[in-house]
């Protein structure tokens, strides 16, 4: 035998000392790094940047004539603050969750489909850091999402049709600055049903561990829970229907404002995102990583 | 007592009626360059996964410098390497991809990127993205990644699969120098002459099962001396050699009789095949290759190899 067999050189010094390990801020800042890298960030934020703005020519083109029979439709042309609740209103049914999804649904498949997750777990980062940044980063985007949409939506609108006031569902007359800070408002109601899709795309994510499956499920899952709602004998289940809460922010457009679409909504999709968030969180926790 | 760096006891990892690990018991004392040998699908990948905390052992433990890599992260303390081929995010830099994994890292890890960089001769490429760099890049760059934690314990899974010969070299000499340094190591590997020319120490594992721990020259004692004889009659002289006492299980090899034998055996077996009106034209010993006891350990019948007493070895069924 030719061995040369390596002779063992001095032992190697005693336990190693545990030094200062990264927070949640750290993945949280480094995850946002890796998203401003991927393409599929600006294909959602570049859809939530152009449909305000093919509305915006969309209405140019009609030249005034706009009569669509659902709420704001009439003021399209009257206000450029009405397009923003508009595309609100068209864009439950797929548009919103199918950008949030491209992230969320994402997030831990991505990391399975390059074997990156036994490399950055092999790190001094508990699996639970991980998910709390990763899920934070989703949520995030989901935000980023939904306020540029609805900034560039009352940019584009104001742009064709003004900044004017803007008629509640009430009937009452609202000043453009008091419109324009419902709108945002509005927005932030619109979060709360598109957190639990965020927290469907996560469970998605972390459970089928493959991107497509996640992105496509989590929209189908949507879709699915929209389409109960319509079906025949079905439809004393829709106040409890993750579809009926992406509404509750019109409750903000009536005089005096109502509360309790919100509250219901809040209420409503905790049910649909804490199981989700839960059972995403566990999954993640104690699977093995055994792909890559 | 300082625990040693790796300590791991009844090891065994199942997939439903699929055993991957088999109740692997080993132990890396510290500055050991330790083999994890086998061949293809013998478990070695999912015993390191287990050692590095990534997948959850169905029985059995693992103990990291005395810590349970599946309580904390903290038994990663000190630790690195990689399972598989090492992974990075294809979009992004090296260089990049190693301030993230520092980031993870905390501690001094950030300041250790130019060092580990220029170690693995990776500086000039640096700013390249991941996506574009060849095997062999990214097998240095998983090194990289590695020496940024500063570890007394690098775990590497086939370190040198898939690069091209000069990158072998290089890889070999790379955990040359690591080891004498100081750092133990432990790489799991299916190519021979790696693990001949690196470790002090090795397992070789077989469908999940360790056959043999110990060094290779024990190993090689533990099998005998093999011999070759050409003879006048070989069917007479394999009667010959079976009835002879000490003389091991007889085969053909390359048109000769091969046997393994102690000295003395072989001293009586010549008398033997004179009386027997057998004329050797050939007896000597053969050199018995690493490959030659991997082989005979991991194809065939399942047999667990003695190491002679003497040696700091142990067996493992």
């Amino acid at each position: 035998m030719s061995a040369t067999t390596a002779a063992p050189p001095a032992a190697a010094p005693s336990v190693p000392v545990i030094g200062r390990r990264p927070g949640i801020a750290t993945v949280y800042r480094w995850e946002l790094t890796k998203l401003r890298y991927q393409k599929r960030t600006y294909l959602g934020l570049g859809a939530a940047v152009l449909v305000p703005i093919l509305f915006a020519l969309a209405i140019h083109f009609r030249g005034g004539h706009h009569h669509g029979g659902f709420a704001f439709s009439d003021y399209l042309s009257r206000t450029g603050l009405a397009v923003p609740l508009v595309i609100l209103l068209f864009g439950a049914i797929w548009m919103f969750p199918l950008i949030v999804a491209l992230v969320a649904g994402d997030i831990f498949a991505s990391e399975d489909h390059n074997g990156t997750l036994k490399t950055v777990l092999t790190r001094s980062l508990e699996r639970q850091q991980l998910f709390i940044g990763k899920a934070l980063v989703a949520a995030t985007y989901a935000v980023v999402a939904i306020l540029l949409d609805g900034t560039v939506a009352v940019i584009a609108g104001s742009l064709e049709s003004g900044f004017n006031s803007l008629q509640s569902l009430s009937g009452t007359v609202v000043s453009a600055p008091k419109a324009l800070e419902l709108v945002y408002v509005s927005l932030l109601v619109y979060l709360i049903p598109i957190a639990a899709i965020v927290c469907i795309g996560l469970l998605l994510s972390a459970l089928t561990r493959n991107s497509a499956a996640a992105v496509v499920g989590t929209l189908m899952i949507s879709l699915l829970i929209q389409l109960i709602g319509v079906l025949p004998g079905l439809q004393g289940t829709q106040p409890y229907l993750l579809s009926t809460q992406f509404n509750a922010w019109q409750g903000l457009l009536r005089t005096p404002i109502d509360w309790s679409p919100i509250i219901q909504a809040v209420w409503v999709c905790a049910l649909y995102a804490v199981p989700a968030l839960v059972a995403a969180f566990l999954i993640f926790l104690r699977r093995d990583v055994a792909g890559g | 007592m300082t625990p040693p760096p790796v300590e791991v006891r009844g090891l065994v990892k199942r997939y439903g009626e699929l055993t991957a690990v088999a109740g692997v018991d080993l132990t890396v004392n510290a500055g050991d360059v330790y083999g994890y040998l086998g061949p293809n699908g013998a478990g070695k990948t999912t015993s390191l996964r287990m050692m590095l905390g990534l997948i959850r052992p169905t029985e059995g433990s693992v103990r990291l410098f005395g810590r349970d890599p599946q309580e904390s992260v903290e038994a990663l303390q000190g630790v690195a390497g990689f399972v598989e081929a090492p992974t990075f995010y294809p979009y992004m830099s090296g260089l990049r991809n190693l301030q993230l994994l520092a980031a993870y890292d905390g501690g001094g890890a950030a300041e250790r990127i130019d060092r580990a960089l220029g170690l693995v001769e990776l500086t000039g490429r640096a700013s390249d993205r991941v996506g574009g760099y060849s095997h062999g890049m990214r097998q240095r760059l998983g090194i990289a990644a590695a020496l940024l934690r500063d570890p007394q314990l690098l775990l590497l899974d086939e370190p040198a699969t898939g690069l091209d010969p000069a990158g072998m070299r290089d890889m070999r000499l790379l955990i040359h120098r690591l080891a004498g340094e100081g750092m133990t190591v432990l790489l799991s590997s299916h190519l021979l002459g790696e693990v001949e020319e690196l470790c002090n120490r090795v397992a070789i594992v077989r469908s999940g099962r360790i056959v043999y721990e110990g060094t290779i020259a024990a190993l090689a004692r533990g099998a005998g001396t093999m011999y070759r004889l050409a003879s006048s009659d070989d069917e007479q002289a394999r009667l010959v050699c079976a009835a002879q006492p000490g003389i091991g299980e007889v085969r053909t090899d390359h048109g000769k009789l091969a046997f393994s034998a102690d000295e003395a055996s072989v001293g009586e077996l010549s008398r033997a095949l004179i009386e027997a009106g057998v004329l050797i034209h050939e007896l000597a010993p053969m050199t018995v290759t690493l490959e030659d006891l991997f082989f005979s350990l991991t194809e065939g019948e399942e047999t667990a190899v003695e190491a002679p007493h003497d040696e700091p070895a142990e067996v493992a069924g």
